[in-house]
């Protein structure tokens, strides 16, 4: 097992220094996970074949199936789904992260968008936690003021969310979860959340240029987006996956993939590419010992991002208005 | 004469300066009517199963101060809070012309706290000696801007707080005459058709819930005991008799004094310029002997606590003598001149009062959804006027904790944020409670051992102006 996974990493390594391409990744989790010459063109052929519509020149969105959707990451987390609210059991690691990430998203929300209300400082605002599992990170921002919408394709979970809630009649309206996939939400969804919140989850998707159209899709203009992951260094295989899944067992074996980590480099430019701007990337570290996160410098091993969705720019002859209002309907950015 | 101290801190707590008249001086009262509202049997128009955000037990100094300090935090605006009392309403239309009996010493952090409510009395100098021998330190602020303490009259306190409170009703609600029959405590870990709150049922049938119990509910707190939580606690075999004394002729009275007779220590606390509080700890007969006497006797024994020297033994009195004079060439200007303390002539009308003393400490002041603060907490021993001041530096960093984890958007029964209040308030309160309960046993003996080390130790303590400021320094916050 472990001759598979050095030689994997030998030849990604290998492959990172000669390639020198850009993000794509393989779409299924059955082919050989080694990025090739291949899979770039294969990828580049689908870009260049989708027509134009309704602006989107980049989507790779293919409704009938579920591209970011992974079938093994599913099994995975269904087999989980009842330990999500066991403080000390195999979800520790994900509660303590929100001492982190939940000032992260207030304070880059409050940044934009000032303070609502005192007490709920995130009142008004609409934001959808894709990937939310049983609620870790929902229940929080709802208890901050905001209209949460929590979305997980695995449905024991959502239930376990939805009942966790249930009792706390603050959190029962602001915060509703719903058993579907990112890509299914956006056709219902266009451009009605604040913020979209992808909190350890870029790590189990199947195809990233599908999730992030889709939160373009999902997004206002001027929206933000969060994402908090694992980077693809030597470093995060050895405190990423084998120290944190084979020794001290803080996440079950077996949760992460090393090949599907992503770095925040290519993120940044996936972002980019799909009319984001990155405006804060921040290092994140685990202390085992005391079972705390911390900010830290380096990206090394985890990391949060925080980008927005770029507002239209100004068409040739159009006032520019330099207001920033939200719920002004927008037309998709247009790149050419 | 001694002007009130206007807390030049920061106000945490911003009481409403209308609520309590002035006490002047001069003689002169400002009588300012406050609420005039009769005592209303708060009727719940709520439903069966109401769920607050915080529930606190227990309406006295620390309870109430709790309900305020939350009611005025930022970050909890919004929350349901509720504040139950077995008691009458206390309030205060003006101040009575008498003192009442029941007194603290309030520390200037526990005056940031509190700042606003206006004070009777300032203190600026301790002085404490030892009936056994003329050892003597004396605690003063050379920088007499800052005072080292307050003296407080208890029912001033929570009349204050209460007054506050009607200030804060739309989130913080109150029930008087509210009497707890029942807790049931929710399971630590999520189990599926399981109400997940703290249950309180109340003695008239009504069951509440809530997301975090404090309990403020007094050294006999139910809440601990519900709780299970162990507490280690012994009973001194002594009571603390308490009065209002009229002190013989009028005085600059901003000095605390205290002496430590063999039975226990007695304490004079200035109130104004002509009344002082009395508070004397000594064996449970003596105090109901104290009780008993005549107003002419009692006055008598209080002079003679204070100014008899026949406990003095030959051997200390020559060692301390010898002692004082090796410091004073060690340190020639160090010591302070003896100051006397006043003599009293009579006691406030129907001003008697005892109590038991003892000390307590909950092993845990939290659990699961639940905290206990005040004398739930912890008693200590009235030596040194420390009390009520922990519980209101409980009270403080609860707060602090709370609004921080609101902000957080946690849950606010959630253990992490307990268990930080309860490691940095044990880490305070444990030497405090250490220090006075030594104090007493030390101080508890006629023995000329015990008697020579405390001789020496006060004396060279006094000799030694670092280390008094590391004690003020430690008691004030």
């Amino acid at each position: 097992m472990y001759s598979k996974k050095l030689a994997r990493l030998a030849f990604g390594l290998l492959a990172e220094s000669t390639l020198k391409c850009p993000l794509t990744r393989s779409v299924s989790s059955r082919v050989n996970a080694v990025r090739t010459p291949c899979s770039w063109t294969v990828c580049l052929h689908h870009r260049q074949k989708n027509p134009l519509s309704e602006g989107l020149t980049r989507l790779n969105v293919r409704t009938v199936s579920q591209t970011t959707l992974d079938p093994a990451e599913v099994r995975k987390f269904q087999a989980m789904a009842s330990k999500w609210w066991d403080l000390q059991g195999e979800f520790a690691a994900l509660h303590s992260m929100n001492d982190l990430r939940v000032p992260f998203i207030r304070d880059n929300l409050l940044n934009v968008h000032g303070i609502r209300q005192l007490g709920k400082p995130l009142a008004g605002l609409r934001i959808l936690d894709v990937g939310c599992g049983g609620g870790v990170l929902s229940e929080p921002l709802g208890r901050l003021g905001a209209d949460v919408r929590g979305i997980d394709p695995v449905e024991d979970s959502v239930q376990t969310a939805e009942l966790h809630s249930s009792y706390d009649p603050d959190l029962r309206e602001r915060v509703r979860y719903q058993a579907c996939t990112l890509e299914e939400l956006a056709e219902e969804e266009l451009e009605g959340f604040h913020a979209v919140v992808a909190s350890e989850v870029m790590e189990h998707l199947a195809d990233l240029d599908a999730f992030a159209s889709c939160c373009q899709q999902v997004l206002k203009p001027g929206g933000s987006l969060f994402i908090t992951t694992i980077n693809k260094t030597n470093l995060s295989y050895v405190f990423g996956i084998v120290a944190a899944e084979q020794l001290l067992r803080i996440v079950p074996s077996g949760t992460h993939d090393w090949e599907k980590f992503v770095s925040p480099e290519d993120l940044e430019r996936l972002l980019e590419s799909f009319g984001f701007y990155v405006e804060a990337i921040r290092g994140m570290m685990y202390n085992p010992l005391t079972g705390a996160w911390s900010w830290q410098q380096s990206t090394a091993i985890n990391y949060a991002l925080h980008a927005i969705k770029r507002k239209e720019e100004p068409q040739p002859g159009q006032v520019w208005a330099e207001s920033e209002n939200l719920d002004e309907p927008g037309r998709a950015t247009n790149y050419s | 004469m001694f002007t009130f101290a206007k807390a030049k801190l920061a106000a945490v707590l911003g009481i409403g300066r209308q609520c309590v008249a002035l006490r002047a001086l001069n003689g002169a009262q400002a009588v300012r009517r406050g609420f005039a509202s009769s005592e209303r049997d708060e009727e719940p128009s709520t439903s069966e199963n109401e769920l607050f955000d915080i529930i606190i037990s227990g309406g006295g100094m620390v309870g109430t101060a709790m309900a305020c300090s939350l009611g005025l935090e930022p970050n909890l605006a919004g929350k349901k809070i509720l504040l139950l009392e077995a008691g009458h309403k206390k309030e205060m239309n003006r101040v009575p012309e008498t003192y009442s009996t029941r007194v603290s010493s309030i520390s200037p952090g526990s005056a940031m706290l509190l700042s606003g409510t206006d004070l009777c009395s300032f203190l600026n100098f301790l002085s404490v000696w030892d009936a056994c021998s003329d050892a003597l330190i004396t605690f003063d602020k050379e920088n007499l801007q800052d005072e080292m303490a307050y003296i407080v009259e208890n029912d001033v306190i929570v009349a204050a707080l209460t007054k506050q409170l009607q200030t804060l009703s739309d989130h913080v609600e109150v029930q008087y005459r509210t009497k707890v029959v029942k807790y049931t405590w929710p399971h630590p870990y999520h189990v599926s058709e399981s109400i997940p709150w703290v249950q309180v049922t109340l003695a008239n049938g009504k069951t509440l819930h809530t997301k975090l119990l404090i309990g403020a509910d007094g050294p006999n707190s139910m809440v601990r005991r519900e709780a299970g939580i162990p507490t280690v606690k012994w009973n001194y075999d002594q009571s603390a008799v308490v009065a209002v004394l009229h002190l013989s002729e009028p005085t600059e009275n901003n000095v605390a004094w205290q002496r430590f007779l063999p039975t226990g220590p007695i304490a004079m606390l200035p109130l104004s310029d002509t009344e002082s509080s009395l508070v004397w700890s000594t064996s449970h007969q003596h105090a109901e002997e104290l009780l008993q006497l005549d107003e002419e006797s009692f006055v008598d024994a209080i002079n003679s606590a204070f100014w008899s020297n026949e406990n003095h033994s030959e051997l200390v009195e020559t060692a301390g003598s010898l002692f004082r004079t090796a410091l004073s060439v060690l340190m020639p200007d160090s010591g302070s001149a003896r100051q006397l303390p006043p003599s009293v002539a009579g006691i406030g009308p129907k001003s008697r009062v005892m109590f038991p003393l003892g000390m307590g400490h909950a092993t845990e002041y939290i659990r699961h959804r639940v905290a206990i603060i005040g004398d739930a907490a912890h008693r200590v021993h009235p030596l040194a006027g420390q009390g009520a001041n922990l519980g209101f530096g409980d009270v403080a960093y609860l707060t602090k904790v709370l609004s921080q984890a609101a902000f957080n958007g946690k849950d606010l029964g959630a253990m992490q944020h307990l268990l930080e209040f309860e490691t940095e308030r044990q880490r305070h309160n444990l030497p405090m409670m250490a220090a006075v309960d030594l104090m007493k046993r030390l101080y508890s003996t006629n023995a000329a051992p015990m008697v020579l080390l405390r001789t020496f130790g006060l004396q060279a303590t006094n000799t030694l102006p670092p280390l008094k400021e590391q004690i003020m320094a430690y008691a004030s916050k």
